[in-house]
Parts: C-alpha cells; sequence; structure tokens
C-alpha cells in the first residue's frame, strides 16, 4: 500500500504530467469552443432565411437555364453549335426540388447525430496522452536511475513495476471517467444552446455509454503501450521510436500487401482497428472487384471489420507487450 | 563477533561479441557488525558488481550471500528495510526537490516522512531541501544519496564511493559521520578509491582484483602482512654512498638510491646489510623499516602501480606476485 501511495504521489508531482494534463485540457477546450462558435441555434427565422436562400438560388438556376435555352436556339449555323445538343429541349432545367433549403441552413450541433465523432475525438486526444505519460512515468524513472534506487529500497522487481503500471491506469481511468462526464456534460450543454437535443432516448445514451467505454479501453491500452515499451527499452524515448517504427513497418506491410494481392490490405492497418473499435465498424473495400447484380449493377466486395475484431487485436498486442516489459524486468540485471 | 554480511564463492559472468569475461570470479567477503569495512580495488575490479550482486540488481551465476544472517537474494525483501544504500553515482530524478525524493523513497519503504529532515540536516542539505536536485552540485548529489541510504536508520549502510565529488571539507564531515554511525552500532561498508581515507577510518578491509579476493582483514593486520621488507639506510657522513650501493647491489640487494641515504628493498634480514657493511668498514648510521600504507598494498596486491612507459589497461591486473627477498 505504502509503495502504491509513493507511486501515485509520484506520478501527480510530475511537471511532465502537469503539463500534459494542461495540454489535454487546453485541446479539449479549443474542441468545445470550436464547436459551440460553428454551431447555433436553429429555429424558424434561419429556417426562412435558408428557404428565401434556396429559392434565389432556384431563381439563378432558371434564369441561366432560360439564357442557355437562347443561346442555344440561336446557335445552329454559327461556329457555336457545337456547345449545344441537336435538340434545345434537351437542355436542363432546374426544379425547386434541385435546392433543398436544408442545403443551406446554418451549422447546427445535433447530440444524437454528432456526439460519437466527439467522444472518438475525446479517446484520440487522451490516448496520445496517456502514451507519452505512460511512458515518461517509467522511462524517466529508467533514465534518472530512479527505478535503481526504487529497487534498493523495495526488492521486488515484478511488484515494483506492476504497482506503478497499476497506480498510472487507476488514475487514467479514473481520469477519463471524469473528463468523460465533463465532455459529455459539456456537448449536452452546447447542443442544448447551440443546436439540438432532438430524439435523445435512453438508448442513444447507453450507446454513447458504449462507446465511452471501448474509448476508455482505448486509452488505458495506448497507456499500457507507452509505458511497457519505455519500461522495455529504459527511456521515454524508446515507447516514441517504437511508435514511429510500428508506423513505418505497418505501411510496409501495406504496400507489401497491396503488391502481393492481399484483397483487403487496410485490414492490416492498425488506424482502422481504432476506427472499428470506436465507430462499432469499418468496411474495407475492394475497388479491383465487381459483384454483378441486375438491379444496382457492378459493387465492388467489401469486409466489414467489427469493434470486437478491433478490440481483440488491440488487446492482443498491449498484453504481449506489457508481459515481454514485466518478463524483462524480471529477468534483465540492472546497471 | 556476528557477521553482517557474508559473500563466498560468488560468480558472475558476462557474455559479449568478446567473448566470456569474468566480472566475479569465486570472489568472498565477510563484513563484522559494527565495523567500519573498506571495499578497495581498482576499476573494472568487481567492487560495484559485488555491490549490486548483493542489492538484487544483478542476478549472480553462481556464489552464496548472506546479509544480517538470512541469504540473499531469496529474503532480500525481508532485508532491505535494514539496509541502506547508495551504488556508484547517486541518481536521482532531477526535477524533484531534495524533500521530495526523499519523502517518497520514505512512502516506498514505510518510513516516517518527518525522518526526511533529520537525515537532510545529518548530510547538510537542511537549507536546501526545497531546491531541485537538478541544481545540486555532484558533491549535493553524494549528500542526498547518503540522506536517502540512511533515511531507514539502517543496520548495514552500503556505500560506493560516497566522497565522490565532495570538497575536503565534505570529505573530513563524511569521515566523522561514518565513525559516529559505526559507534552508534552501525555496521559501514565503504567502497572507495581514496585509501588514505579508507586507512584512517576502517577497521577492517577487503581488497578485490580481477573478480577476486587478493586480501582481508583488520587494517593492521593487512598492513603488517604486505610491509614491504625495505629498509632505509643512512651511513656515516663522508662514506662513499655509491659505492655501498653497489656493493649491497652486487649481493642482491634491490639498492634504491636517495640524495643522503639509500633503501633496500627486500632486506628480510637487516642484519646482512651491515655485516656486509661492516666488513668493508663502512659503518651504518640509521638502519630503520620502511612502513608500508594502504595504498603501497594496495598496488602491491592488485599489480596497478603505474610503470614508466606503459599504461595500463583496466584489465590488466596482477594476483599478487610471490614475497620473499633477499638476506634470508
Amino acid at each position: 500500500m505504502s509503495l502504491a501511495r509513493a507511486e501515485s504521489r509520484r506520478l501527480i508531482k510530475r511537471r511532465f504530467t502537469k503539463v500534459l494534463l494542461i495540454g489535454v485540457l487546453l485541446v479539449l477546450a479549443a474542441v468545445g469552443a470550436g464547436t459551440w462558435f460553428s454551431n447555433q441555434k436553429v429555429g424558424p427565422e434561419q429556417i426562412a432565411a435558408a428557404r428565401a436562400e434556396a429559392d434565389r438560388y432556384y431563381q439563378d438556376a432558371l434564369r441561366q437555364a432560360a439564357t442557355d435555352k437562347q443561346q442555344c436556339l440561336a446557335a445552329p449555323g454559327t461556329p457555336a453549335a457545337s456547345q449545344w445538343p441537336a435538340n434545345c429541349d434537351d437542355l436542363y432545367t432546374p426544379t425547386l426540388e434541385d435546392y433543398d433549403y436544408t442545403w443551406y441552413m446554418p451549422p447546427t450541433f445535433n447530440l444524437r447525430e454528432d456526439f460519437t465523432d466527439m467522444i472518438s475525438v475525446f479517446a484520440v486526444v487522451l490516448a496520445a496522452a496517456a502514451f507519452l505519460i505512460g511512458a515518461s512515468f517509467v522511462g524517466a524513472e529508467w533514465n534518472s536511475g530512479g527505478m535503481m534506487n526504487l529497487l534498493l529500497w523495495r526488492p521486488q522487481r515484478l511488484r515494483v513495476l506492476g504497482t506503478k503500471l497499476t497506480v498510472f491506469l487507476s488514475w487514467l481511468t479514473g481520469l477519463t471517467v471524469l473528463l468523460g462526464a465533463v465532455w459529455a456534460g459539456m456537448f449536452r450543454l452546447i447542443a442544448e444552446t447551440r443546436g439540438t437535443t432532438e430524439k435523445m432516448t435512453p438508448g442513444v445514451w447507453e450507446s454513447f455509454g458504449l462507446t465511452g467505454l471501448r474509448g476508455l479501453g482505448l486509452i488505458v491500452a495506448a497507456g499500457a503501450l507507452g509505458f511497457a515499451l519505455a519500461s522495455l527499452g529504459r527511456h521515454t524515448g524508446m515507447a516514441l521510436g517504437a511508435l514511429v517504427g510500428v508506423g513505418a513497418l505497418q505501411i510496409g506491410v501495406y504496400v507489401m500487401a497491396g503488391l502481393a494481392g492481399f484483397k483487403y490490405p487496410d485490414t492490416l492497418f492498425a488506424p482502422f482497428w481504432l476506427i472499428a473499435l470506436l465507430y462499432k465498424e469499418w468496411i474495407a473495400t475492394d475497388y479491383t472487384s465487381c459483384d454483378y447484380s441486375s438491379t444496382s449493377g457492378c459493387e465492388p466486395d467489401t469486409f466489414t471489420m467489427t469493434w470486437q475484431a478491433g478490440s481483440v487485436g488491440l488487446a492482443a498486442i498491449t498484453v504481449v507487450v506489457v508481459l515481454i516489459s514485466m518478463w524483462t524486468m524480471r529477468r534483465r540485471d540492472i546497471t | 563477533m556476528t557477521a553482517v554480511l557474508e559473500i563466498s564463492g560468488l560468480r558472475k559472468t558476462y557474455r559479449g561479441r568478446k567473448g566470456v569475461r569474468n566480472a566475479l570470479d569465486g570472489f568472498d567477503m565477510v563484513v563484522e557488525a559494527g565495523q567500519v569495512h573498506g571495499f578497495l580495488g581498482p576499476n573494472g575490479s568487481g567492487k560495484t558488481t559485488t555491490l549490486r550482486t548483493l542489492l538484487g540488481l544483478i542476478k549472480p551465476n553462481d556464489g552464496r550471500m548472506a546479509i544480517l544472517g538470512r541469504e540473499v537474494p531469496r529474503h532480500l525483501p525481508e532485508v532491505a528495510r535494514q539496509v541502506g544504500a547508495i551504488v556508484e553515482s547517486p541518481q536521482f530524478f532531477g526535477n524533484f526537490t531534495a524533500e521530495t525524493t526523499l519523502s517518497l523513497l520514505a512512502d516506498v519503504g514505510g518510513v516516517n516522512r518527518n525522518r526526511v529532515y533529520s537525515v537532510l540536516d545529518l548530510v547538510g542539505l537542511r537549507d536546501r531541501a526545497k531546491e531541485r536536485v537538478k541544481t545540486y552540485s555532484l558533491g549535493m548529489k553524494q549528500r542526498l544519496a547518503v540522506a536517502s541510504a540512511l533515511l531507514k536508520e539502517p543496520k548495514l549502510l552500503i556505500l560506493d564511493e560516497p566522497a565522490n565529488g565532495l570538497d575536503p571539507g565534505g570529505i573530513r564531515e563524511m569521515r566523522t559521520l561514518m565513525r559516529d554511525l559505526s559507534d552508534s552500532g552501525m555496521t559501514v561498508l565503504l567502497s572507495s578509491h581514496i585509501l588514505g581515507e579508507i586507512q584512517l577510518i576502517c577497521d577492517s578491509v577487503t581488497i578485490i582484483s580481477a573478480g577476486r579476493r587478493v586480501t582481508a582483514g583488520s587494517v593492521s593486520e593487512v598492513l603488517a602482512q604486505h610491509t614491504s621488507g625495505a629498509v632505509k639506510v643512512r651511513l656515516e657522513p663522508g662514506v662513499d654512498l655509491l659505492g655501498a650501493a653497489e656493493l649491497l647491489r652486487s649481493a642482491g640487494a634491490q639498492v634504491s638510491l636517495e640524495k643522503d641515504y639509500f633503501t633496500v628493498g627486500n632486506a628480510s634480514n637487516p642484519a646482512q646489510i651491515t655485516k656486509l657493511l661492516a666488513e668493508r668498514q663502512i659503518y651504518v648510521s640509521e638502519l630503520t623499516p620502511v612502513a608500508a600504507d594502504l595504498e603501497d598494498v594496495f598496488l602491491e596486491l592488485t599489480g596497478t602501480a603505474p610503470v614508466e612507459g606503459h599504461t595500463r589497461q583496466v584489465d590488466e591486473t596482477a594476483v599478487s606476485a610471490g614475497r620473499g627477498g633477499w638476506g634470508q
């Protein structure tokens, strides 16, 4: 318990933790502010203005169509004849339906439709921060020699590293839940003042909650990966280097899979796993294929990656890397 | 006396691209309770490897170690609370203050945080306790390291080069501190290159070379065992010093000529000197044994004395050469 308390204090006292958390709060606040300023509440006044604008564009289009028809009728026997169809009645005449007034509505924040994207933004920002804080929390300890000091006081390697990781992930989970609640409250407020909360049934909130839980899983996995990679390399930079290395490897694998004729090379690209995780599924498309039907013609083949598949891949990688870091901690000479 | 620390047959092998290197090759050491024990050895001889292995940071290939009567590393977690240690250079997270650093360690070890200021006071850092460690000089970091080792009120204190970076005043303070700690019943294992300091404050020593113990015992015993056997010879004024030296050399003595005297390096029987010289009517006015100090013993046993025109490599050591001498 004393070790957990000490690690908890150490995590909170670290300047890097504080700076990164302030950075995260600023980014999240900027997203909230941007959403606030770029949306507005829609009422009869905005609808009337949108209808008027749609009608104005429709009238402009009608005038242009009439001018075009006159030019078409006057064209035969002149060099411009080739620019017009032989039968000027074939020229398209715009209809009112072509100018839907909703296209001219000001942006408005629809909580039901837009909040899933905001959960994803929240999860990605926090996952990036978790990776860096986790890497620095243990990497700086190795690099400064603090880990050796710690082991002189507590010569129980796995307990020391395990407690460190547990404390970090516990704080991360608590922080994510807290910030997640604030995030949801903030966007509900934005929706009420600069958008709409229509059709927000308990089922929709439940769906948001589940997306949030998957986001939490992503954040915790990113934190654990950063921590484990930095512990393996005994330096914060090792985690960042590994991230760059994996990115380069992914591009290489993606290109090679494409060249080798792999049907869905996108499925090997980890960022798509994250999309599947956050948006429940992600559809990979093979544009070189043709699935013919008499009603819709040629349709490309698709592969649907479910959030379950994405989360299993992510969890497997995280568990393997954490286990290797623990095994290395147990085996290595600390010099 | 009870042994606080026992090491026997300790082996540690490193495998590298250049082959296998034995950092510790059957090393033995015993430290008795209440003593200040000096641990000496040239660079790369295995001192730090020994301390790291003892403290569970390095896994040995073979051998037995016990601290306070408990086998380690198996029982290290149980005895760690009673062992304060600094290994090599002091290493701390630079952005924390000394107070934070020590209070975090106190939390880790379940030590009362109130002790933090006591130990900072003891090492002279109380007034700088709230400054970040990265602003500290090497000597101040060394003091902080000693403070961290003392925080637990250990029964065994292991200090690797504690005087590193300290100013002369700091070295003296450290010496007094070691003595006071020893007087209070604490056992101190002190690894250092400052042999004069070791000779002044240690009750006993172990010297290691090439991963093996080359000698051990109380300081006086070690010095007595390794006296050089040299004697200083001064003749009556006006006597041909060079001629006398040549006479002894021709009889096999190793003579070093100084301005107004000479020394005979391998004089195991000084009576031979007076006899040989008296036969030529040369009379000795002074014949005194040359006392060895710890530095001489160290250089002799580890084979690390500088040789003119030769740069010694760190792995170049010699196991104690055979002793004996001229005149026996």
